[in-house]
């Protein structure tokens, strides 16, 4: 049933970003060329999907806990440090050079489009190096 | 600036779908949906954290499925402006980038300032502010 209802949210997920032409470079960028040609789709995309989220996280905040979990997981880090800095600039990099994010290379990847797959597939090297990484540098409590 | 001309309703309705999906993952099971974070929560490999994760991206492409079932194919142009090998480097640097600010596009432009959360607002911010420069520049 909670797979379910993941899959379900998947599904929904996947046709939106079809629906609102976001699984489309040439959107993407056109939207973050703002001294070119401007294209709006992307900020009306996040306009719509903020006024319903916005809404499901004040309902959230009048239930004890959801439907189907014991628990919300709200991410609990608060504080604004070099990693979110550093990490948010090099991923806006690459997203205005490929004009894909995570989401959309995935959700697009069965139209079998090459450089899109090789830029997905790069996307998933540069996501386990980083983990790799991450991995090396924490400091281990039981060595 | 020129404003292209665009479809204000597809880009609303496919918006409110985002919101939609992201809602009943909130209030149904309690999680945040970040594309980014269910890439790395899958590759840690814990069993209890695969599951559901993996669920969700078979259902993106489920979705992709269904749009292509009503609109076919023609009405999609997947492909990058650019050259192959700078494709590749971008997606190196979303991958690098989103794994190091922990959250991209969905986590922290999506769920994330649904929830007002400042390190979001800022990460968003910062995204958007190095991609625009960004396309400014190379293309």
């Amino acid at each position: 049933m909670k797979n379910l209802i993941a899959l379900i949210a998947g599904v929904i997920f996947g046709f939106g970003l079809a629906v609102s032409k976001m699984l489309e470079p040439q959107k993407v960028i056109g939207f973050l060329d703002v001294t070119g040609q401007w294209d709006p789709t992307l900020g009306l995309v996040m306009v719509g999907a903020l006024i319903v989220m916005t809404i499901a996280h004040q309902l959230s905040k009048d239930m004890r806990k959801p439907l189907y979990g014991e628990y919300f997981r709200f991410p609990t880090k608060q504080k604004i440090d070099a990693p979110l800095i550093a990490g948010a600039a090099i991923f806006g990099i690459g997203w205005g050079i490929g004009g894909f994010c995570p989401g959309p290379a995935i959700t697009a990847a069965p139209l079998g489009n090459l450089p899109l797959l090789l830029g997905l597939m790069a996307y998933l090297l540069g996501v386990m190096l980083t983990m790799l990484t991450k991995q090396m540098l924490k400091p281990t409590a039981a060595a | 600036m020129q404003i292209v001309s665009i479809n204000p309703f597809e880009a609303l309705l496919g918006g409110i779908l985002l919101g939609i999906s992201t809602t009943v993952l909130l209030l149904l099971r309690g999680d945040v949906a970040g594309i980014n974070g269910m890439i790395t929560g899958i590759l840690s490999w814990k069993k209890r954290e695969v599951d559901w994760r993996v669920s969700f991206i078979i259902g993106l492409m489920l979705g992709l499925g269904a749009y292509v079932l009503f609109f076919g194919t023609e009405s999609l142009n997947v492909a990058p402006l650019t050259n192959e090998p700078m494709v590749m480097l971008a997606g190196l640097l979303v991958g690098i980038g989103a794994t190091i600010g922990n959250g991209c596009t969905s986590g922290h432009g999506i769920c994330g300032i649904a929830r007002f959360s400042t390190r979001s607002i800022v990460a968003t911010l910062t995204f958007m502010g190095t991609a625009a420069l960004t396309v400014y520049f190379y293309y």
